[in-house]
């Protein structure tokens, strides 16, 4: 469980980048929802927290994949593969990422 | 329709393919590609691919399961040499002939090349084979690079020779390279960052000749210098590939000449990528060569034009560790004026920066190092304006 920011800190329609191995997207969508993602693109090297936020879709800032923050799915081409999805809760008013991989290597 | 053609196998062709099947074409559908390989991506050639980051697995454009769903027969390693004057044959450099209703053309473009580039260790960058025996070459120890001609894929390699520890000259010909893409301002802004890689930038004077009995040696440059060199890229430019259509009906001029919605004077022959002259302009941009095939396709399946296919241009390049992002139409005399971030000794300082192009008050082109995010809003505001100038021109 890796600690992100403060809720507060975090406004609607906002992201932040969290410098794990590989970095983690953590998105605040405009209805209020907590999402986590693989943060690098799966179709070249860009950085998913740069990138446009719609709804529950994520656009690639570089050539404009767009990926579904539910699924992970790319939902348009260039990108073909999905990224890895990670659960987020808040605990006392601080927002957590659970690693998929952690979660796999701890069961 | 019930034969459909696409010569070019490449980015162009695969997404026209995509197109065709995605707006309901269910006839038989034709790709030929002169190159072996199935599509793959040539962005990252010059970049992940060349300093070893990416390998061809990464290149790939497509797979198997899409291979299957697209239903093409895939006709590789064969060029089209000829289209027949009403647009209804190819005939193939091997004999065959592909009788068809609808051609897209999608031969792209091909590096110019130097006369005398024969020798040795003489490389130019376009295709998947020139990648493989640069970077085989590459991987000897390092060695004396030079790099003709300073544009994006020239200042890409050198910078990519450059993080593999060669010692790299980056020649230009003009003052200062980029001037025409970026204006004379930022193009020193980014032809600064060579220096960043440790890279030599001569500017100013042409190539007179290439030194060397059969392995190169060195380049000779007009102002009377000679740069030893042990590897030479030749990055001056590409040519569309319209020889093949040299006996057809279609207008060639810098490549296909085609109206808004990328179709010829044939209505059943369409043009897209850096092949096609779309409505006065040829773009070699990856997101152009992506996006024409939309309009093209929905114009050959309706038999005129009924979509435009006029973006607002975009580019990126990714050198020395800086990610370059450019969209608009800059025109000479535009300001510039960088409104976020800054210069550091006439380069992007850290943390990158973003210029609006400017012109009677309103933004036409934006440059962004290293701010993607703020680029894609304005890259966003762009292309609104754009499209609400389209519908004001057309309601005139
Ligand atoms: C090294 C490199 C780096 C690049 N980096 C960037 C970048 O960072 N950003 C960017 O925006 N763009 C970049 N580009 C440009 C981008 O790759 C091109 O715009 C894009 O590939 C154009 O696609 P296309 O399908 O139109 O043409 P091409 O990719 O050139 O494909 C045309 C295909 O048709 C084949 N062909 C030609 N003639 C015939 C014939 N007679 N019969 C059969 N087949 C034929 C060719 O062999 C080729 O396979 C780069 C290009 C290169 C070479
Ligand atoms: S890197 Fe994200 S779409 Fe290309």
């Amino acid at each position: 469980m890796i600690p992100v920011c403060r809720l507060e800190d975090l406004p609607k329609g906002e992201s932040v980048r969290i410098e794990t191995t590989p970095p983690v997207a953590v998105f605040h969508t405009d209805d209020g929802d907590l999402y986590a993602i693989d943060d690098t693109c799966t179709h070249q090297d860009a950085s998913l927290s740069e990138g446009w936020l719609e709804g529950c879709l994520v656009e690639c800032p570089l050539h404009a994949a767009s990926f579904d923050l539910r699924t992970g799915r790319p939902t348009c081409l260039p990108a073909r593969r999905a990224v890895r999805t990670h659960s987020v809760t808040v605990v006392d008013g601080l927002i957590h990422v659970h690693l998929a991989a952690e979660e796999g290597t701890a069961a | 329709m019930r034969t459909v053609t696409i010569v070019g196998a490449s980015l162009s062709g695969l997404y026209a393919a995509r197109e065709l099947r995605a707006q309901g074409y269910d006839g038989r559908l034709v790709i030929v590609g002169d190159e072996p390989h199935h599509p793959y991506d040539r962005p990252p050639l010059s970049k992940d691919f060349l300093t070893g980051r990416a390998d061809e697995t990464r290149l790939a454009l497509t797979d198997t399961e899409e291979t299957t769903e697209l239903d093409a027969e895939w006709i590789l390693g064969v060029r089209a040499r000829a289209l027949d004057a009403r647009g209804r044959t190819v005939l193939l450099d091997d004999g065959r002939t592909v009788s068809t209703d609808g051609v897209v053309i999608a031969t792209g473009a091909s590096a110019r090349r130097l006369p005398g580039d024969t020798l040795a260790g003489v490389h130019t960058l376009r295709t998947l084979d020139d990648a493989r025996a640069l970077r085989e070459e590459l991987t000897r120890g390092p060695c004396r690079v030079v790099v003709i001609g300073g544009g994006f894929i020239g200042a890409e390699t050198a910078s990519s020779c450059s993080s593999l520890g060669h010692r790299v000259t980056v020649v230009e010909a003009a003052p200062l390279p980029l001037v025409p893409q970026l204006g004379a301002e930022m193009a020193a802004v980014c032809a600064a960052l060579h220096r960043r890689g440790g890279v030599d930038l001569v500017t100013g004077t042409g190539v007179s000749g290439l030194r060397g009995t059969s392995a190169v040696t060195g380049v000779d440059l007009t102002d009377g210098r000679t740069l030893p060199a042990d590897i030479v890229i030749v990055g001056i430019g590409a040519t569309p590939n319209t020889a093949w259509l040299a006996g057809s009906s279609l207008a060639l001029h810098d490549g296909v000449l085609c109206d808004d919605g990328c179709a010829t004077a044939l209505p059943q022959v369409v043009a897209v990528g850096d092949v096609a002259c779309v409505g006065g302009t040829r773009a070699e941009h990856w997101t152009s060569a992506t996006q024409q095939p939309r309009a093209a396709v929905a114009n050959l399946l309706a038999g005129r034009t009924v979509e435009t296919a006029t973006a607002v241009p975009y580019f990126w390049s990714d050198q020395y560790g800086a990610r370059i992002q450019f969209t608009g139409r800059r025109a000479d005399g535009d300001t510039v004026r960088i409104t976020e971030g800054e210069l550091s000794d006439g380069a992007p300082a850290e943390g990158g920066f973003l210029a609006r192009y400017e012109r009677d008050g309103r933004t036409t082109a934006v440059l962004a190092v290293d701010r993607p995010r703020p680029f894609m809003r304005a890259r966003r505001e762009l292309a609104r304006g754009a499209g609400e100038e389209q519908v004001r021109s057309a309601a005139r």
